[in-house]
């Protein structure tokens, strides 16, 4: 009976358990949980803030999850580093666990840079954890100012959630616009725009320069008081117990396309993995859920002893704000047709005949369509671009290739 | 798995489609959940699982393909779609509307409904229907459900 353990208990362990036992009913599996929480969804700590889920409906998997698929939890626990020697792994209490197959999906934690008189601030919180968001939820009244330092995807995912709850909420970021990892400047404005009516305040451009009691002294002069401080700057793999067994670690562990890293008989899957991107031919970290789960999946397969193959990992996320949503994947090169209305924006960008990515704001609707363009790099000189440009619709393929789409079982 | 026989799938013949749109009423209605089709569906916006596309020489109805290796169930972000026994469902109560769904379909088969939760089409095997309304009442018998081999 092979000895399965998974080092992380997120969407990525969920994944590799299911593709562990989509091939192996029996093998023993242990998951070493550093969060005292079944697997949850991650990306809905903001919903719940917002009360838009609960902690019961944020649960990944049913109750009967680790049950049903027969492993073991060790909550509260913590990997401290990996003997391949030996086939162990040590936690932070000394004891050790054998394994003949390891995935590390460890995730990635909050990048806090130095910021002076930081240590001065006593609500202070990060927002990547439930535990996060349970114990920034219990800073929080309605008199509360919260200052969030990154208008990325967290950051601004974190204000959505509490902007009802609170008396302000003001995101600095020292980029000059909004979500600039996914956005351009046109589309961040509109989605600025969108936020500021909803109440948010900005301060772009512009960084703290000092952290006193109660105040952020800014770079430009200007002075920021609030009450909570969420810092949401960045995040970065956790690739530490890669790095420290002698794995090769970029800015994450890096994997081929069967989740495999450097050393033989570990395998390393979600946002603490560099895994091969499509679009670039090299390798990247994709830190989304579906790329989570689909590194996962392959990890568990492949430790199971079966052949499963990821290789279509593309960057894309949809995020909506107060209900204007943003669509993106892919990269930003090459030609770019653009649309405009009072309410949407729309990118598609076209390389060497085929699509690189895409820009959407109020216009999503079957926005799959052209995702799968992407991730099956199909050529555009197979379907019809001229219709494609309009809207995603299925009609722009051909007739035959739609038979072979609609006809049989997919 | 592939190859072998499936379960039963909505499969529409593009060349007997007129349409018409009859099969995005059917569809509301039966899952509107309630008695009488006027009251659920006149003078208001209808939310339906299936919908028309198409250009101005072909349309065809296009809905959910519970596929062999469905990627919005691998996607989402709440947990709130699996796959069982063939047929892949939303549960409304654990959707929160991020729409990570529509960025993956390849088939553009997924909706949100009036309040924002996605919907797609379930087979109407839990509701009154108790089979694809949308089958039911094709009058060119264009939509049929069926068991196809899987595509080559």
């Amino acid at each position: 009976m092979k000895n399965y353990v998974i080092i992380g208990n997120g969407v990525a362990a969920a994944g590799c358990i299911e593709g562990i036992r989509s091939i192996d009913r029996d093998g023993r599996i242990t998951v070493i949980s550093e969060e005292n929480h079944a697997v949850y969804c991650r990306p809905l700590i903001s919903y719940y803030l917002e009360g838009k889920t609960d902690l019961r409906h944020m649960q990944y998997r049913s109750a009967d999850f680790y049950e049903q698929n027969a492993c073991q939890v060790l909550y509260g626990r913590k990997a401290a580093r990996i003997l391949p020697e030996t086939k162990e792994v040590e936690l932070t209490d000394r004891s050790r666990i054998p394994y003949d197959c390891l995935t590390v999906a460890s995730g990635s934690a909050p990048f806090v840079p130095h910021f002076e008189g930081l240590e001065t601030v006593r609500e202070k919180y990060s927002f990547m954890t439930l535990d996060d968001a349970l114990k920034l939820e219990q800073s929080l009244t309605k008199d509360t100012r919260v200052l969030i330092v990154g208008a990325g995807l967290i950051g601004l995912k974190c204000a959505e959630g509490i902007l009802r709850r609170v008396k302000s909420v003001a995101v600095c970021d020292l980029a000059d616009r909004v979500l600039s990892s996914i956005l351009d400047q046109e589309c961040a404005a509109m989605m600025q725009k969108h936020l500021e009516a909803q109440g948010m305040i900005f301060y772009l451009g512009d960084s703290v320069s000092r952290f006193e009691p109660g105040t952020a002294h800014m770079q430009s002069g200007r002075n920021v008081e609030f009450d909570v401080l969420v810092l949401a700057v960045g995040v970065r793999a956790n690739a530490a117990l890669l790095l420290g067994c002698g794995g090769e670690v970029n800015r994450g562990i890096i994997v081929d396309d069967q989740m495999q890293t450097s050393l033989p008989g570990i395998y390393a899957a979600g946002d603490c993995a560099e895994g091969p991107d499509l679009l670039t031919g090299g390798n990247r970290v994709l830190a989304i859920l579906p790329n989570a789960y689909m590194q996962g999946f392959t990890a568990g397969i492949n430790m199971a002893g079966g052949n499963a193959r990821f290789d279509r990992g593309i960057p894309m996320n949809s995020i909506g704000f107060f209900g204007l949503h943003a669509m993106t994947a892919g990269v930003y090169d090459g030609e770019v047709y653009a649309e405009k209305t009072d309410r949407s924006l729309k990118r598609l960008f076209v390389k060497d005949g085929f699509l690189r990515g895409f820009i959407l704001i109020g216009c999503d609707e079957r926005a799959g369509i052209y995702t799968s363009l992407i991730r099956e790099q199909t050529p555009l000189s197979e379907v019809n671009f001229e219709l494609l440009k309009k809207g995603a619709t299925t009609a722009a393929f051909s007739a035959k290739t739609r038979r072979k789409k609609f006809g049989g079982m997919v | 798995m592939r190859g072998n026989k499936s379960m039963k799938r909505v499969y529409v013949n593009e060349a007997w489609c007129l349409g018409c749109h009859l099969c995005e009423y059917n569809c509301a209605f039966a899952n509107s959940g309630l008695p009488d089709m006027v009251l659920a569906l006149k003078d208001q916006p209808i939310f339906p699982r299936i919908h028309i596309e198409g250009d101005e020489r072909i349309t065809y109805a296009v809905s959910c393909r519970h596929c062999e290796d469905p990627i919005c169930v691998k996607s989402c972000i709440a947990g709130a779609i699996t796959k069982n026994r063939g047929v892949v469902r939303i549960d409304p109560e654990k959707c929160v509307g991020c729409f990570t769904c529509v960025l993956v379909c390849p088939y553009g088969a997924l909706t949100p409904n009036e309040q924002g939760v996605m919907q797609k089409c379930e087979l109407c095997l839990q509701n009154a229907s108790g089979e694809p309304a949308c089958v039911k009442g094709c009058p060119n018998r264009a939509i049929v459900y069926e068991e196809r081999e899987a595509a080559v």
